[in-house]
């Protein structure tokens, strides 16, 4: 409901860290003997110079937009999700099972049910344990997710070291899915699948959760001000159920595509991290949707533009983490006051 | 006298809005300066430039002559000028002296010493007659001392200049009293105070100097002695106000809300309400008077179903609704008015039509199984802030953008707009002007006039016997006294609120 002047103001912050964090990286590269422009020209080739660059960087960014707007989701509602690395495990784990254990089904149904398995699965792994915890104790969702990582990690090391899950043989990693749960690559000897639609419908479908729907004005309602929320007759603990379980459903899909469309198999940790970063590109994209695609598209262009730069420019693709580092630094500190400051201002607001 | 402090020509626009057009305003050493005007004339607007919270788009800050230019509020704190907002910025847990000291602690290095703190804290609590003990937590204060905890802190900095806005909003008669004596005494050490303020008989009892502002701009700066309240308000609102309103006589109905014996705990478990009981009639105003604290929160909230009554019925229309939740007792008919407007009754991160839908949203003609009819949200929205004289009337816009008195209307064009059975109303005037209470009181009475129930709490004693047709008074979670509106005078009733039961009634019993 913003209007436009209002939607690129709000942009400028973020637009302003990434840039300020590259000239950093560019700092930081002189120091350590390196010449930033050439270092930088690589980091653009690399994500965006080919066809394939391009496809290899929109690969990396699927799983990102995804977790993003689970963690995206719960922040809008007014929680702070930093489980979504867990969710997006178990919605691996549910996805492979139906993925190599259902036979017989046509592939869109199949991809349908692997699909709908892992949304489950993140689902229930947000909104069970730290849903109804928050809601009906009050334990902050920031210490509850966190644990649930770890128990989801520890679940899929028990399930594929020498577990139910895993493959005849002795490496740790579960039977390969049934070709009719693969999703389609969309260019060929790439890991771009048709994954990517389902991050770019994920992000339609949460934008008419969050604006258009009865449920999303209340998770809105909840997360700006509880006490109004509850004044209104919103009943403030489901609220915080179903959001953290849609946050986690997210993400869960999020695992359920790099199952289906680039691993096909689960592996014993296989995950780049993708829930934490997932944390820092909701954050840069202030929750909104539509920007939680570009700031994923960010990350993964800086992911894989580092090797390139790291082949052509010599330049350590270290240095990359560092930019990252310097962007999270820059769009955490900003956000993370503006939200503090916001969660406080709701109880005594300074407008009199 | 000497200047301290002038405005020239301060400019400052919001998108779509001149918040503030071309102010000139001066202030003299030792000078009480009151700014009136209406709901979103730009009082705090200006105020908050003069602390440096905002910048202004053109015009000059001078300091006793010279100009300066503030960008944030510690640059006006280091030139001088404390302001005390209307929603303090105490940490609750900490002391006194804690809060006072805050960001420039005495001590060295990284010690903090408490000691010396609470010294410089009780020196200058006495160099300004604002009696507060240095060692006393902040959450244990009432809001008057916590008002003064605020100002002390602007003086620890060393402020020449304060600036306080609506200051008495929240405070009681009686402490608000106490605060134009501790400003007289400040004025007399050669302090300057800008105070913004609705009340129209106080202004004219504290201010040396009195500036009216209406659309942004200054429009008279008068002494007292050479205006009246009815003069301020024509000034203020460009218009003839009505500082009264009559109650025309209103056959009274079956009753709308019965309450009996009705116990209300607070968060501690101790009794906030202890068996109050009373019955409000279709057509009727029920008034109830009394001290801040003394339980009528606990009770509208009772009633409006946001807190479980520990004891005791309260039945609605007949129908015993004890037990049921807030949502339900909304859609059968109880509009509520919320002591909090800022925490309690908006989304201050919503929209004015998101705002306005807060209890209905899920209903048709808003929402269809789920979804919102964004054209149907914002069309009712127009209407409704239009009616209520919202300004800007601009369904889009969030709720944090509106000034202060413009919030709280929207929250009555919520609430009263939505024709209840029941209308109970928290302090529905608080923070309105003088063209807004008007409106109000009127509305008020039309509900009435319509055969609806009203219970009105306030802490205005003016404004609960002028619209009641019974007036209860409040007194330790007790109801201490209820008159019918012709026996109820200030004198009376102002007693029973100070807890002087006995003594009325033995002076009752002696004049027998
Ligand atoms: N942050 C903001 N963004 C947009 N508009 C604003 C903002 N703050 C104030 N305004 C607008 O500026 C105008 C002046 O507001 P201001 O708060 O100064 O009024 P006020 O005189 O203090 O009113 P009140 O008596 O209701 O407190 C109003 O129209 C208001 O809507
Ligand atoms: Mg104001």
């Amino acid at each position: 409901m913003r209007g436009a002047t209002g939607r690129w103001r709000a942009a400028l912050i973020p637009l302003l860290a990434v840039l300020l964090s590259l000239l950093i990286g560019a700092v930081v590269m002189l120091a350590s003997g390196y010449n930033p422009l050439p270092a930088y020209a690589a980091l653009f080739v690399g994500a965006f110079g080919t066809p394939f660059n391009i496809a290899t960087t929109l690969a990396h960014s699927v799983p990102l937009m995804l977790t993003g707007l689970g963690v995206a989701v719960a922040f809008r509602s007014g929680l702070f999700n930093i489980g979504a690395e867990g969710q997006f495990w178990v919605g691996s784990i549910a996805t492979t099972w139906v993925g190599y254990a259902v036979g017989g089904l046509p592939p869109a149904l199949h991809v349908a049910l692997a699909l709908l398995a892992g949304a489950v699965a993140g689902a229930l792994w947000g909104a069970l344990v730290p849903g109804l915890l928050k809601a009906y104790t009050g334990a902050h969702e920031v210490i509850t997710t966190m644990m649930m990582t770890y128990v989801a990690i520890q679940l899929s090391h028990f399930l594929l070291e020498g577990g139910p899950m895993q493959a005849p043989g002795y490496t740790p990693v579960s039977p390969d899915i049934r070709p009719s749960a693969f999703l389609p690559l969309l260019v060929p000897r790439t890991q771009l699948s048709a994954g990517l639609f389902i991050a770019l419908g994920a992000a339609v479908i949460a934008w008419l959760i969050l604006e258009r729907t009865t449920l999303g004005y209340r998770m809105r309602a909840v997360g700006f001000n509880a006490r109004a929320a509850a004044y209104a007759g919103i009943d403030v603990a489901a609220t915080t159920v179903l959001a953290l379980g849609l946050s986690g459903a997210f993400a869960g899909v999020a695992g359920a595509v790099e199952v289906l469309g680039v691993n096909h198999r689960l592996y014993d940790s296989f995950t780049a991290g993708y829930g934490f970063t997932a944390i820092v590109v909701a954050l840069l994209a202030k929750n909104d949707p539509w920007a939680t695609l570009g700031a994923a598209l960010l990350f993964g262009a800086l992911s894989t533009g580092a090797s390139y730069m790291q082949l052509s420019a010599g330049v350590p693709s270290q240095l990359v983490d560092v930019v990252q580092g310097i962007i999270i630094f820059f769009i955490a500190a900003d956000a993370i006051i503006a939200w503090l400051l916001r969660r406080s201002r709701n109880r005594k607001e300074v407008a009199a | 006298m000497d200047e301290v402090l002038r405005l020239r020509g301060i400019t400052k626009r919001f998108p779509g809005v001149l918040a503030n057009d071309r102010v000139d305003l001066g202030l003299l050493r030792g000078e009480i300066h009151a700014v009136l005007g209406e709901n979103g004339a730009g009082k705090s607007t200006l105020m908050k430039i003069v602390a440096g919270m905002l910048e202004p788009d053109e015009g000059r800050i001078e300091l006793d002559g010279r100009p300066v230019r503030f960008s944030s509020p510690r640059d006006a704190i280091a030139a001088g000028i404390g302001m005390v907002y209307q929603h303090f910025m105490l940490i609750p847990v900490f002391t006194v002296a804690e809060n006072v000291v805050l960001g420039a602690e005495p001590g060295r290095g990284l010690r903090f010493d408490r000691r010396e703190a609470e010294r410089e804290v009780r020196e200058l609590a006495e160099r300004y007659h604002m009696e507060v003990d240095p060692a006393a937590r902040v959450a244990d204060l009432s809001v008057g001392l916590q008002q003064r905890v605020e100002i002390l802190k602007t003086f620890y900095r060393k402020a020449r200049i304060l600036i306080l806005d609506e200051p008495t909003a929240a405070l009681t008669p009686q402490e608000a009293r106490e605060l134009f004596q501790v400003m007289r005494n400040l004025a007399g050490q050669g302090i300057s105070i800008l105070f913004i303020s609705h009340k129209l008989d106080e202004v004219l009892e504290v201010a040396d100097r009195i500036t009216v502002m209406r659309h942004g701009r200054t429009v008279a700066t008068l002494r007292p002695a050479e205006t009246s309240e009815q003069e301020l308000a024509n000034l203020m609102v460009g218009r003839a106000v009505q500082l009264t309103s009559v109650r025309p006589p209103v056959e009274r109905g079956p009753a709308v809300l019965e309450v009996a014996d009705l116990t209300v705990q607070r968060e501690d478990g101790r009794p906030a309400v202890q068996g109050v009981g009373f019955a409000i009639h279709a057509g009727e105003v029920f008034g109830i008077a009394g001290v801040e604290g003394n339980g009528q929160a606990e009770l509208v909230e009772a009633i409006a179903g946001l807190r479980p009554a520990a004891a005791g019925r309260i039945r609605f229309l007949g129908r015993d609704v004890t037990a049921w939740d807030a949502r339900r007792r909304a859609l059968a008919g109880i509009a509520y008015v919320p002591e909090d407007r800022v925490g309690t009754g908006l989304v201050m991160g919503f929209t004015l039509a998101e705002n306005l839908a807060l209890k209905r949203y899920f209903l048709p003609p808003l929402a269809r199984r789920g979804w919102i009819d964004r054209r149907a949200l914002w069309s009712e929205a127009k209407g409704r802030l239009e009616a209520y004289d919202v300004r800007p009337p601009e369904p889009g816009l969030a709720a944090r953008a509106l000034s202060g008195g413009n919030q709280q209307k929207v929250i009555l064009a919520r609430e009263l707009g939505s024709d209840p059975e029941l209308l109970v109303a928290y302090q529905p005037t608080r923070g309105l002007d003088v063209g807004a209470i008007e409106f109000v009181h009127g509305q008020i009475l039309r509900l009435r006039g319509e055969g609806k129930a009203i219970l009105l709490v306030s802490l205005e004693l003016d404004e609960v016997l002028e619209l009641s047709d019974t007036v209860a008074v409040m007194h330790r979670g007790r109801l201490a006294a209820v008159f019918p509106a012709g026996e109820a005078d200030r004198e009376r009733v102002g007693l029973y609120m100070t807890g002087g039961r006995e003594r009325a009634q033995e002076e009752e019993g002696a004049g027998r």
